[in-house]
């Protein structure tokens, strides 16, 4: 019981705390704008842990987070291998795949316009599809290793990228072709230096997208069938052996890969598209 | 319509020639034991034969490439029959009166209605978020970078895990569905409604400062009339993710569904009817974008935004 109302004046003094930062004098500084987000996610795990060992939850259920701290430290060998399976074969080689395809074709839509309108409709249509369904057909055919969760990401990432790429291909101005029109510019040298630029911050927005999707049709794939390793692998095991605090760390690694792929991709952007206003500060 | 027609039937033209590489070992084998000479005659050597050269050699033996019991690819015009047969022909009560859990239409409203649910509450709980996050910098502050962050994590792996612990904890049914989907609509909805509650500007908020309008006078007048089109962007997204979330949500617990259907289906290689379950799960997605759509267009020529 002293738990729980520790639990509660826990979340009330943090609470307060982060109010008076919020609207204190010093509100707009660097320090003040890490130091709250980062005291609330502090707070809610310190919550989650006094409720959780206050009301005797059982760990079968939910396991406190110092549990799921622990179970992560001691399995860090066959986390990294899961990690390696699902993250880095699987999501990652089908990523890289899949946007180069995308970003091809949408060249080739940009190129001709009969393209442009008959496959940009339907591309605009699958990409609203629950596409995670192809996943088990997509196992049956390529075998249950990592090949199979790349074809399902190839096709998860593709019509994302192909839709933001198409957009941004079409973002230059009348003007700016003119001009490259007067410098006697071809259809190529207008491409490269001209309309991929500009389109630049479109793609950026496709791929950031497509990070999170990358890794759900590798997670996902694996739970229609799976070597004996990857994180979507471990999570349906760990289960049967009801041994949650392992599927929670199994979960905080796809959460860690999940925001350094799409931090990755953020840092990138800022260093290809400084130009662009968004990017200013 | 006509490039879309043409590239469609491009699509289906490429498809029905795909039957024939995907399909070719096990049609060979089948003529083979039909009687029909192939080459080479062994099944053996064909495991690592080229696929060209075999097609070649045996093109007048692939007539059943387009009719196989359970195809690797199954042709288009299977893909139709498994869809009419799972769903007109199948008939929609079993013999006791019940609903049939044969009939495809069944799993799919299996699948509708935890989807709806989910969208409504994920909706819901994120407006309710979205107006808070705006009147107060301490929740802007904190629970934005998270919510942000959040998008960045496969939160559907977490879904088989919901439905167990929440069966395990006596709750079954159509709930634990719906909460996952519910999650996974919430924070499109959440950053859509910030960004629509943020976009009227400094003029439009003076003025009503003129107007000595209360902070509740502020939502209600300006600022919820100018995240309508927001709110309708995100719930588009919010829709699709939610039956993603239902569909996903039905692979761990067996008891109907889309999702439980593909995963079976899967378990004995009946390719046609995985196919057909994916056509009525993109159809549905479809339909349900497409309803918003028209809500959006009468809801916005109702507050007399032009189109």
């Amino acid at each position: 019981m002293t738990l729980v109302l520790a639990a509660f004046a826990v979340w009330g003094l943090a609470w307060a705390l982060n109010g008076r930062l919020a609207n204190g004098p010093s509100r707009g500084t660097m320090p003040v704008r890490i130091a709250v987000p980062l005291l609330f996610g502090l707070t809610v795990l310190a919550v989650w842990e006094l409720l959780v060992r206050g009301l005797a939850v059982p760990p079968v259920i939910l396991p406190p987070p110092s549990a799921i701290a622990a179970r992560f430290a001691e399995n860090t060998g066959v986390l990294w291998q899961d990690f390696v399976q699902t993250v880095l074969k699987g999501a990652l080689s089908g990523y890289v795949i899949g946007v180069a395809a995308a970003l091809i074709t949408a060249v080739l839509v940009d190129r001709f316009d009969f393209l442009r309108r008959g496959l940009l409709p339907i591309g605009n249509f699958v990409a609203a599809l629950p596409i995670v369904g192809t996943a088990p057909i997509l196992v049956m055919w390529f075998g249950f290793d990592w090949q199979s969760k790349a074809a399902v990401v190839v096709i998860m990432v593709f019509f994302p990228v192909l839709v933001n790429a198409v957009a941004g291909l079409a973002d230059t101005t009348v003007m700016q072709r003119d001009l490259m029109r007067t410098y006697g510019a071809g259809y190529w040298q207008t491409l490269v230096k001209l309309r991929l630029p500009a389109a630049l911050p479109f793609i950026f927005n496709g791929l950031k997208i497509a990070t999170t999707l990358a890794l759900i049709g590798a997670l996902v794939a694996e739970f229609f069938g799976s070597p004996t390793q990857g994180l979507g692998f471990r999570i349906s095991t760990s289960f049967g052996q009801l041994a949650i605090d392992t599927v929670w760390a199994v979960i905080l690694v796809a959460a860690l890969a999940g925001s350094a792929f799409y931090g990755a991709m953020t840092l990138i952007e800022r260093a290809v598209t400084f130009w662009h206003p968004s990017q200013r500060r | 319509m006509r490039p879309v027609l043409t590239v469609l039937l491009a699509l289906l033209a490429l498809w029905y020639a795909a039957c024939l590489p995907m399909n070719l070992r096990e049609v060979l084998t089948e003529a083979e034991r039909a009687g029909v000479p192939i080459l080479p005659a062994a099944a053996v050597d064909r495991i690592d034969a080229a696929t060209i050269p075999l097609i070649v050699n045996n093109i007048s033996a692939l007539g059943g490439s387009w009719s196989q019991e359970r195809p690797r690819l199954p042709a288009p015009h299977q893909i139709a029959q498994a869809l009419w047969d799972s769903t007109v022909a199948e008939g929609l009560f079993n013999r006791k009166g019940e609903l049939s859990n044969r009939n495809l239409l069944y799993h799919a409203g299996t699948t509708l209605f935890p989807t709806l649910l989910g969208f409504v509450i994920g909706t819901f709980l994120g407006m309710v978020l979205a107006v808070g996050i705006v009147h107060s910098r301490a929740m802007d502050m904190s629970v934005m970078p998270w919510a942000i962050i959040s998008q960045t994590i496969p939160i559907v792996a977490l879904a088989p895990m919901i439905i167990v612990v929440l069966n395990a904890a006596g709750i079954q049914g159509l709930l634990p569905k719906a909460i996952i989907s519910a999650y996974l609509s919430f924070f499109p909805v959440v950053v859509g409604m910030v960004k629509g509650l943020r976009s009227p500007d400094a003029m439009q908020l003076d003025l009503l400062r003129t107007y000595h309008a209360s902070p509740a006078q502020g939502l209600w007048k300006l600022r919820l009339p100018a995240a309508v089109p927001y709110l309708f962007a995100s719930l588009k997204i919010a829709i699709s993710a939610a039956l993603v979330g239902a569909i996903v949500g039905e692979l761990p617990v067996q008891q109907g569904g889309l999702g439980a259907w593909m995963l079976a289906k899967s378990y004995y290689g009946q390719t046609a009817q995985i196919w057909a379950a994916l056509i009525v799960a993109a159809v549905m997605a479809g339909l349900l974008v497409v309803l918003i759509g028209w809500v959006e267009r009468r809801t916005l020529a109702r507050m007399g935004v032009p189109a």
